[in-house]
């Protein structure tokens, strides 16, 4: 695992300083010189972009916490997460109970116990986009992204912030917005508003 | 006293000419059909006559599985929605369902508002503080994980989770694939769609419309050529099966009626010879049919098309007559053979009618009805018919030629039992693939449209109906009580693992005192808010967060019970129809089981019968399904081999009785056992597996073959040696008759019809050979006084 952290890190810097250099170079070209400040957020979305879909496999902790009307404390859980590119994502929770979603081209399965639901994402459209939004994140899948968000991109590759606002009008009954934080290829938190007012923030670092 | 001459010589051929009236009129009004149900077999115990009938009309049979091959998963998903939307527009079907969001929203809907009906955890420890409680923590923990949002959204109306509950209950079978938003093959490479009609599947017409609309609809809405259809279900084949049937039946009767006319034009170079000829055969058709339609209410495409050619021998009785008869002759000498030939035919053929296959009981009764009035006709009015004098072309020349061979050759009675010895041996060592033990074999639907639907089904994740706990009740509601009560039975081996789980109707549809019950357990609106209180203490929940649950469980109380209309609508409603049903008085349930995982699909029956033996058996039954075919066809070869030698020997006693000496009854039997060992053996060497029909075929090439041995014995026995070459052109064109005839039959895609067609052809072919072969060579000698001739030749 250790080996292969280091040389995916190894395989991002170089993609990275590639793609820093290619966009060096359309910046100082004249015509995108003149469209520089609305471009350069795209260029560094798609930097990221680029950065994440380099990643094969990576895993990480997890701590999160829901804030909803119905609780009068938020709702903690942790875990690890485990994600294989570009179609399978698994959150294992570990703390308050055992529970494992696995997301895995396009089945969503959640172990409780001895209990096993198994549902295809398609048969919920309204949810799909949402369950679905950080693994395309994690897979640099813009255009799936795109398919179902508007994209705010803010920061630079090495820090930078990506707020998702649902483009259909049933998830956005729902949904205001959802907010992934990232340093280069890690994402670091995703924070998820709805509109009624619960909200829910999942902070992720590195396993040691 | 006696009637005069002229009466006396018109009576019979008024007797047949009213006859014929008759007879006409009944094939007039007579029903016809073509359906495949023919084909199936009557089955003879109640249990397995409900396996057979679940598949004839069962709500089951209503369904029809649609494929979409071709192009990338995108243009079929495209493809699946529109021709989904389109067919539900359309009457015919109660049900198009093909995965799409919208249908599984409809059913996530009916489980949520009908939730406290329908949820197995609705008990009223359920709603006690302590079950409260428990119900309510469990459903926060769902809310924490990552999928949580549905538990969250409902979180409020329903914190003890019955819509999970309901939803988990509802989903226990195999799932099919999505992609695109659609179902899909396991591999990915077919759009796959369910959709059930309105008709019953027994009605084949409306089956028909019905698989039309789908090919047509798909047609119109997909550009030509770029996508597949695929079509399968019971409703499907038997449409299919039906026009092979119309198709086979109007081309091989067409084929094998030419076919003899042709040959019979070469023989008798007459037109006029050729119609007197045809008159026996036409009145035992025309015979044939009315009998049928007496007998069986209704007549099926098969008898029409295959009957002439099972009657194609008695298009001998005049052959033997025109070729052979010199005048008064005929009355003395060659009708005793005929009508011998023709009895033992008739045992043959009688052999079918007691057969469990409707078709064939209609064959054999047409046959033997058609093969008793030919006789009778030839016999007594077409002799009256003839002119004085017909020209008849000689056939002695072809006869002499015939004689001139057969001279040369020799079957020595050592050589004769040294093959039957080899042939004996070659059975013995395929003895044990020597007769195929899968009743599909029997089936007119090709095995390839089989196939297809096995993957269809499977990729739909239809129940494998492979065992099965069957419950029959007198009322629906009695069947559903039965089938939870099962059901009580079967979770005890779910949770031992003995197996996997098992599908039950009593899931989407609830008996009424089970859900009388379930809404009974709901507590009263002041106890429930009270007890609520008791259970969330310590749970952080926000005040007045329960207040919907609280008004949503008051307003449950007041509900009914949902029936089977409440389904109307979901796709719910397609698995109740395939579980639950209602047939000749009697409600039937059926509770498809799961293999544990691990135990390569088996199940352990004995512990399954085990665990339902306190329930009655005239309402819970345990069934392997494969077992009870597998009964079922074991059961139709004993019948089918006890009638054969039932027939076999009705065939030798007959001989017996006429010939009188054993040794003449031995010369006529030999060749013909001969000629069924030789065939039996050659197909077990080329690797079919024999069928009853092969056994059928069996006793036919016996009983048609008799008549060849019967007429050398007569030679023999009058040691007409003039007459002979006579005996032999009538006998051999006679033969080609009834070998073109059944080769006809031999490539039928009708499996029952081929496999008759294979035996019987080189059968009869072969019994003459060997009756020649085996005949006294003196027979053969040429008539004195040239006997130099025979030597030289």
């Amino acid at each position: 695992m250790r080996r292969s952290r280091n040389a995916m890190t190894c395989l991002r810097k170089r993609t990275g300083a590639w793609v820093t250099a290619a966009c060096l170079v359309l910046s100082l070209s004249p015509a995108f010189a003149a469209a520089a400040p609305g471009a350069s957020a795209p260029c560094g979305l798609d930097q990221v972009m680029a950065l994440l879909s380099q990643q094969r496999h990576a895993e990480a902790a997890f701590d999160e916490r829901q804030y909803l009307a119905v609780l009068t404390r938020p709702l903690v859980s942790s875990g690890i997460l485990i994600y294989d590119a570009p179609a399978y994502l698994e959150q294992r929770t570990l703390h308050p109970r055992r529970q494992t979603m696995v997301l895995d081209h396009g089945t969503l399965t959640l172990q409780v116990g001895r209990h096993r639901r198994s549902v295809s994402l398609a048969q919920y459209p309204q949810l799909a986009p949402l369950i679905d939004s950080m693994r395309a994140t994690l897979a640099g899948d813009r255009a799936a992204l795109e398919r179902h968000f508007t994209l705010q991109f803010h920061g630079d590759p090495g820090h930078w912030q990506l707020r998702l606002k649902p483009r259909a009008p049933q998830l956005a009954a729902r949904i205001r917005d959802i907010q992934i934080d990232g340093a280069r290829a890690q994402i670091t938190a995703v924070r998820v508003r709805q509109r009624d007012g619960d909200h829910s923030v999942l902070l992720i670092r590195p396993r040691r | 006293m006696s009637p005069p001459p002229a009466l006396r010589h018109a009576l019979p051929v008024a007797i047949w000419l009213l006859g014929l009236v008759l007879a006409g009129v009944v094939v007039a009004r007579a029903r016809y059909s073509a359906d495949l149900s023919a084909f199936l077999p009557r089955a003879p115990s109640p249990m397995q006559q409900l396996l057979v009938q679940q598949l004839r009309d069962g709500p089951a049979s209503r369904l029809i599985l649609i494929g979409i091959d071709g192009q990338d998963a995108a243009v079929r998903a495209r493809a699946s929605h529109a021709l989904a939307r389109a067919l539900r527009q359309r009457g015919a079907f109660s049900v198009v369902a093909n995965g799409e969001a919208d249908a599984s929203e409809r059913d996530r809907r009916f489980a949520f508002v009908h939730r406290y009906q329908l949820s197995a955890a609705v008990t009223p420890a359920r709603f006690s503080v302590e079950g409260l409680r428990a119900a309510i923590t469990a459903t926060m923990d769902l809310m924490a994980s990552p999928a949580g949002l549905l538990a969250q959204s409902l979180f409020r109306t329903d914190p003890t989770g019955e819509t999970l509950q309901v939803i988990d209950q509802l989903g226990s079978g195999a799932r099919p694939r999505m992609l695109g938003g659609v179902w899909s093959s396991r591999d990915g490479q077919r759009a796959l769609l369910l959709a059930q009609t309105r008709a019953s599947g027994a009605d084949t017409d409306a089956q028909q419309r019905a698989v039309q609309l789908v090919r047509s609809t798909f047609d119109r809405i997909c550009a030509p050529g770029a996508l597949t259809l695929r079509l399968s279900g019971p409703g499907v084949f038997a449409v299919q099966a039906r026009s092979s049937i119309e198709r086979a039946a109007l081309r091989l009767s067409v084929l094998s009626t030419a076919l003899i006319v042709t040959l019979l034009l070469i023989v008798y170079r007459s037109v006029p010879v050729l119609l007197f000829g045809l008159l026996p055969v036409a009145s035992g058709a025309l015979a044939g049919v009315a009998a049928v339609a007496l007998g069986f209410g209704v007549v099926h495409g098969i008898t029409l098309g295959f009957g002439i050619t099972l009657i194609g021998e008695s298009v001998d009785y005049p052959i033997y007559l025109f070729v052979q008869s010199r005048g008064r002759e005929y009355h003395d000498v060659l009708w005793p053979t005929i009508g011998l030939g023709a009895l033992t035919s008739i045992c043959g053929f009688a052999s079918l009618l007691p057969s469990a296959f409707p078709g064939l009981a209609q064959l054999g009764l047409y046959s033997v009805t058609g093969l008793v009035i030919a006789a009778a006709v030839t016999r007594w009015v077409l002799p009256r018919l003839l002119p004085a004098r017909l020209a008849v072309i000689d056939l002695a020349s072809l006869g002499s030629a015939a004689r001139r061979a057969l001279s040369h050759l020799h079957l020595p009675v050592a050589l004769a039992c040294a093959l039957a010895l080899v042939c004996a041996l070659v059975l013995y060592q395929h003895r044990h693939r020597l007769w195929t033990h899968d009743l599909a074999a029997l089936s007119p639907v090709p095995a390839s449209s089989l196939r297809l639907d096995a993957q269809m089904r499977a990729g739909l994740g239809a129940p494998d109906v492979s065992n099965l706990v069957m419950v029959s009740a007198g009322s629906e509601q009695a069947a559903l009580r039965w089938a939870e009560a099962a059901g009580r039975a079967l979770d005890t081996l779910v949770d031992s693992h003995v197996i996997g789980g098992y599908d039950s109707p009593a899931r989407y549809l609830p008996s009424q005192a089970t859900q009388a019950a379930r809404l009974g357990s709901l507590p009263d609106e002041a106890s429930l808010r009270a007890r609520l209180a008791a259970a969330t203490s310590g749970l952080n929940i926000a005040p007045g967060a329960f207040e919907p649950f609280l008004s949503q469980v008051s307003a449950a109380r007041q509900d009914g019970p949902i029936t089977r209309a409440s389904l109307r609508g979901t796709s719910l409603a397609l698995a109740l129809d395939a579980l639950l049903w209602h047939q000749n008085g009697q409600w039937r349930a059926l509770l498809p089981l799961h293999a544990a995982s691990g135990a390569a699909g088996n199940i352990d029956a004995a512990s399954v019968r085990a665990a339902l033996a306190s329930l009655p058996s005239a309402h819970v039954v345990m069934l392997n399904v494969k077992q009870q075919s597998d009964a079922l066809y074991a059961g139709y070869l004993a019948a089918a081999l006890r009638l054969s030698l039932l027939g076999l020997a009705a065939i030798v006693l007959l001989l017996a009785i006429a010939l009188r000496r054993s040794l003449r009854v031995l010369r006529v039997i030999a060749p013909l056992l001969l000629a069924v060992l030789v065939v039996t053996a050659v197909l077990a060497l080329v690797g079919v597996e024999l069928t009853i029909l092969h056994l059928i075929g069996m006793l036919l090439t016996v009983a048609v073959g008799s008549n060849y041995a019967l007429f050398f014995d007569r030679s023999a026995a009058q040691g007409d040696l003039a007459g002979l070459p006579r005996t032999l052109a009538s006998l051999m064109v006679a033969n080609a008759s009834t070998v073109l005839g059944f080769t006809v039959l031999a490539f039928s895609s009708v499996p029952v019809l081929s496999a008759l067609g294979m035996m019987v052809a080189p059968g009869t072919l072969l019994a003459l050979l060997f009756a020649a072969l085996l005949a006294p060579r003196s027979l053969f000698a040429a008539p004195a006084p040239a006997p130099a001739t025979a030597g030289a030749a």
